[in-house]
């Protein structure tokens, strides 16, 4: 059978590299001078937009208490089934309140379901997206970890009153 | 018959039913909140307005009394307006709390707000502010902007409960529920006002906030309170048993079911007081062993003694299967003619709605499968005198706590050389104990009961215990149940190594030389059916979800026998 012939034979010019070192190199060095667009990450962080969904959170009142009323909406809409919630009653003016309220790290898509379906706009994606653990029991964030102050979200309350 | 035509649909209806009831009855439903087929008619909610031929307006299904050839429609432009209208009014005042409401899930008005409503609302103005969380009873809370005045509540004190207790008071909008002075709502069936308000307005303050309606499973069971038999749905999340509900049946429950049921019946399933896994007493400790330690522990030592000296006590509490081996074993295994169970009477908490004072769910099943003492065998009482004359030496008691039942017996049973008990949980007789096998509650094991009345129930697993899996038993799942793995907390729920009394004797049988071939519930029963003439031609189908009704004459054969 005759050889046939390939598209990617090179040319003689390639053969000899030499002159496609030099083409390289002047890319290089071209862009060595132009504007950086990579971070340093993790000495330089990254701080999203508010359209970012990172983990989903908690809002906590100035008074230092949680919006939620345990609903169980979220945990009803969450696709992964990462949210457990345990509702019980207390004397305040909301009769409810999420006595344990638990996110499975693992199982979060940060699809933002529960922020979309929250009638309290009490959970909403943070812009924290560093999520490290070490085994399965710390990945399951309790209200401990869970509650975020009301200040600290107000660009991504702003965003989806706006879009939502 | 007289027909009637609804949605051009003709439909036959019995002389004097209102149109709503002709229209259940053919399987339509028109929207109802104030209407309840127990209760009175009051027709104050007006969303079963539909449109009859004929007639200048629109009139209420609920009163409105089906006439031959009547031509009704239901889902007329007419009619769905005033349904639209009627929504509008009541969703006024009613406050947007579905997030908080318990009843969200399982709400009417949250059901018709998306069936019949335009999905916003045109009011503008403040809504009536009322009492919210008012105990109108110590087991039943009052939420007055939820209510939508339906006065199903009332109608439940006055004509069901024969103890009036609540009214109305004030009028217009500001219209409100409250019990009359210097009373109480603390009626024994006052909580199926819970199950009866349309609304969230009355809520299970035993229940309220523990779980959303759609978290948990349901499983159709029946009440073990009494010799009644209420039928009664098991609300189940975690492998924990969180409520129970009556669930309909015209012959024995109707749509109710008693407080004492209802709240005192199912606690002890998860009770940290359950017994897990076989213990045998050494060195005056009862001390966690395997299954086949235990079998061979028991067979051995009931072998040591000769046929007279040993008693059986079946029990009321247990299902008929299981007292049916329970009887089996007595005779066959162990040859003796001492069997009997213990009868729970208390004439106190019997009344003339629903409880009766037989305080066990089956006693008659319990006689009717063999649990009786043979023609020279002792019944209980004997049995508890020849074991103070320390005639019978070893007792095999089922299920029942003879201690508690009469304190006296303590120091009687102290005389026995052997005793062994199948119990769910430690109690004051498992405190004497020689061997403890731990049974399954009525809410982990197929079987059947027989009321006071001869009806044959079915009862089902809602929990699970640690050698059942929910899907491979075919037990009610719900999404979590579904979904959970191993790793996941809320798919952690204890479970425990109990076994029915039927599985235990099998197994026991079989170690000391005598098979029973028995690998589900349905097929001791089947053997029961083929033996005994009350349950004749029966199986688990038949019975299904409503029960079945023993012939009183064959009955009464079988009684005397």
């Amino acid at each position: 059978m005759a050889e046939k012939k390939r598209l990617k034979d090179l040319s003689i010019w390639q053969k000899i590299y030499i002159p496609e070192i030099f083409k390289g190199l002047a890319l290089t060095f071209k862009n060595m001078l132009k504007p950086k667009f990579t971070m340093e990450y993790p000495e330089e962080k990254f701080i999203p937009p508010a359209s970012y969904r990172g983990r989903p959170v908690l809002v906590q009142e100035e008074n230092g208490e949680e919006r939620c009323v345990a609903c169980g909406l979220c945990s009803r809409v969450c696709p992964a089934l990462a949210i457990e919630v345990q509702a019980a009653e207390t004397e305040r003016e909301k009769e409810r309140y999420p006595e344990r309220f638990e996110i499975n790290m693992i199982r979060c898509i940060f699809c933002g379901f529960c922020e979309e379906v929250c009638p309290e706009e009490a959970i909403v994606m943070s812009k924290d997206y560093e999520l490290a653990f070490t085994n399965r029991q710390e990945a399951i964030y309790g209200k401990d970890k869970l509650l975020v102050p009301v200040s600290q979200l107000q660009d991504r309350i702003e965003f989806l009153r706006n879009y939502k | 018959m007289p027909k009637i035509f609804i949605d051009g649909k003709e439909i036959e209806f019995k002389q004097g039913q209102t149109i709503i009831e002709a229209a259940k009855d053919a399987g339509i439903d028109i929207p109802h909140f104030c209407w309840h087929p127990s209760l009175s008619v009051s027709g104050n909610c007006r969303i079963c307005l539909v449109e009859v031929e004929k007639m200048p307006k629109l009139v209420i299904a609920c009163s409105t009394i089906a006439a031959e050839g009547m031509v009704v429609y239901t889902q007329s432009q007419k009619t769905l307006a005033a349904r639209n209208a009627v929504m509008e009014f009541l969703l006024i005042n009613h406050p947007l709390d579905c997030p908080i409401c318990d009843e969200a899930g399982e709400c009417k008005l949250q059901d018709y707000a998306y069936e019949h409503s335009i999905g916003e609302s045109r009011f503008v103005e403040e809504k009536v502010k009322k009492e919210k969380r008012v105990p109108l009873g110590p087991r039943v809370m009052f939420d007055g902007e939820r209510c939508i005045s339906c006065s199903r509540c009332i109608r439940f004190c006055d004509e069901i409960a024969k103890d009036p207790e609540l009214t109305f008071v004030q009028r217009g909008d500001r219209v409100t529920i409250t019990t009359y002075p210097g009373e109480v709502m603390d009626n024994p069936y006052s909580m199926n006002v819970v199950d009866i308000c349309p609304v969230g307005a009355l809520t299970n303050t035993d229940f309220r906030f523990k779980a959303r309606v759609w978290e948990m499973s349901a499983t159709k069971s029946i009440c073990n309170g009494c010799a009644r038999g209420c039928n009664i749905d098991i609300w189940v999340r975690n492998n924990e048993i969180l409520r129970l509900t009556p669930r309909h049946n015209e012959s024995v429950n109707s749509y109710w079911m008693c407080d004492h049921g209802r709240l005192n019946t199912f606690k002890f399933v998860n009770d940290s007081s359950r017994i897990d896994s076989p213990h045998i007493r050494k060195e005056g400790q009862l001390v966690k062993v395997g299954w086949d330690e235990a079998f061979a522990e028991a067979s051995s030592r009931l072998k040591s003694f000769s046929k007279d000296e040993i008693a059986v006590i079946g029990s009321a509490f247990a299902t008929c299967e299981d007292n049916y081996l329970v009887a089996r074993f007595a005779k066959s295994v162990l040859g003796t003619g001492h069997l009997d169970f213990i009868h729970h009477n208390d004439p106190s908490f019997e009344d003339d709605i629903l409880r009766r004072s037989d305080r066990t769910p089956n006693s008659l099943g319990a006689k009717l499968v063999g649990v009786r003492p043979s023609k020279n065998g002792l019944d209980f009482n004997s049995i508890i005198k020849a074991i103070s004359e320390r005639r019978i030496k070893a007792l095999y008691l089922v299920e029942d706590d003879t201690i508690q039942n009469d304190p006296e017996i303590e120091n009687i049973l102290a005389k026995l050389d052997l005793l062994v008990v199948h119990s769910t949980n430690y109690n004051k007789t498992t405190d004497i104990a020689d061997i403890v096998f731990p049974a399954s509650t009525y809410a982990e094991k197929n079987g059947t009961f027989v009321n006071f009345d001869g009806m044959i129930q079915r009862i089902k697993p809602a929990v699970s215990t640690l050698e059942a899996d929910r899907a491979l038993e075919g037990m009610a799942m719900s999404r979590l149940d579904k979904f959970g793995t191993r790793w996941d907390r809320w798919a952690q729920g204890v479970k425990f190594d109990a076994r029915p009394t039927w599985r235990i004797i099998s197994g026991l049988s079989s170690v000391m030389g005598y098979k029973f071939k028995y690998n589900m519930a349905e097929e001791v029963f089947k053997d029961i059916a083929s033996g005994i003439t009350s349950f004749n031609h029966l199986d688990y189908d038949i019975i299904g979800e409503q029960g079945f009704k023993i012939k009183a004459s064959v009955l009464e054969k079988e009684i005397l026998e």
